[in-house]
């Protein structure tokens, strides 16, 4: 155990800019990523379903 | 070969399926593990302090940059040598992490480099050559994405992730072939580590939930991918979560 309490965790010894700045922005970076490819796929498969109700309503009488 | 099936789109959709969600489990669970031991276990550096632990993020992004780099080349290799339909959209797949793990290492390699060494960004040669890997990651994806015809954009990509691969070698031996402001190699293949081992093993761990990320996101995207290029394809039109 390296913490004495919750304060000195979150000053990592006085770095705290530098050691929550670069797990911050992993988080984030990694966040971001995990969103843009969930959207992308509900976007290709929305298109997918228009696309295959366009063909089905062009077969009917 | 058993496993040239899934050079067939569709087998690859339905492999991509079933590996992306363990992929991204072992991801969440390795890093459960390697910040508890970064964080809990592992002791303050005893000349960097706490500052030190930007290593488990920074180490583990600079890797999976030039390994996620390698596999593109791999998969360019395989595309323009053998024609395999299925290698420029893993090549396609992987570019977006590798740019976001390259990105990473240089903006927690900025937040490291303040404290210890007084400044964001020096023009070194490990921190150059990353730089450049970073613009090849974009320049890939710009390319790629500028051309509308896949076949051409997979050829005209796989050329830059083929010619870009020789900058890989160069970002990893730089701090042994020039001077660099940046320490030389924590550990390598023919010297015993030169830091203690829960430290290392806290890198490690986090190495490899980075490793488990990249191939789970990197199935989870070309599953999309596939389907763009294969909609007219009558296997799409049967899969349940297309249906009305």
């Amino acid at each position: 155990m390296s913490w004495n309490s919750w304060e000195e965790f979150w000053d990592m010894g006085g770095y705290a800019v530098f050691v929550w700045g670069s797990y911050g922005v992993v988080f984030v970076g990694v966040a971001v990523e995990l969103w843009l490819a969930l959207r992308q796929r509900s976007m290709v498969l929305l298109a997918l379903r228009r696309s295959r109700e366009e063909a089905y309503a062009g077969d009917a009488p | 070969m058993f496993w040239l099936q899934y050079a067939a789109p569709q087998r690859l959709y339905g492999l991509a399926g079933r590996i992306y969600p363990l992929a991204f489990a072992l991801a969440a669970a390795l890093t459960a593990v390697g910040l508890y031991l970064g964080f809990w276990v592992a002791p303050a550096d005893f000349q960097q302090g706490q500052a030190y632990r930007i290593i488990f993020v920074h180490v583990p992004a600079s890797w999976m940059s030039m390994v996620i780099y390698v596999a593109m080349a791999f998969w360019a290799w395989l595309g323009l040598g053998f024609k395999t339909r299925v290698s420029g959209m893993m090549t396609q797949a992987l570019a977006p992490t590798g740019a976001l793990f390259c990105f990473l290492s240089l903006w927690t390699g900025a937040l490291w480099g303040k404290p210890m060494w007084g400044a964001w960004w020096v023009w070194d040669a490990r921190l150059t050559s990353e730089l450049i890997l970073l613009f090849l990651y974009l320049g890939y994806i710009a390319l790629t994405r500028a051309i509308d015809d896949p076949h051409r954009a997979d050829r005209a990509g796989a050329v830059v992730a083929l010619v870009g691969v020789v900058n890989v070698p160069i970002i990893y031996f730089s701090v042994k072939w020039w001077n660099t402001l940046h320490q030389g190699a924590s550990v390598s293949l023919t010297k015993s580590p030169s830091m203690a081992a829960v430290m290392l093993w806290a890198m490690l761990v986090m190495t490899l939930a980075f490793w488990a990320y990249a191939v789970g996101m990197a199935f989870y995207r070309v599953r999309q991918t596939i389907l763009e290029r294969e909609q007219d394809a009558a296997w799409v039109g049967e899969l349940k979560e297309i249906a009305p």
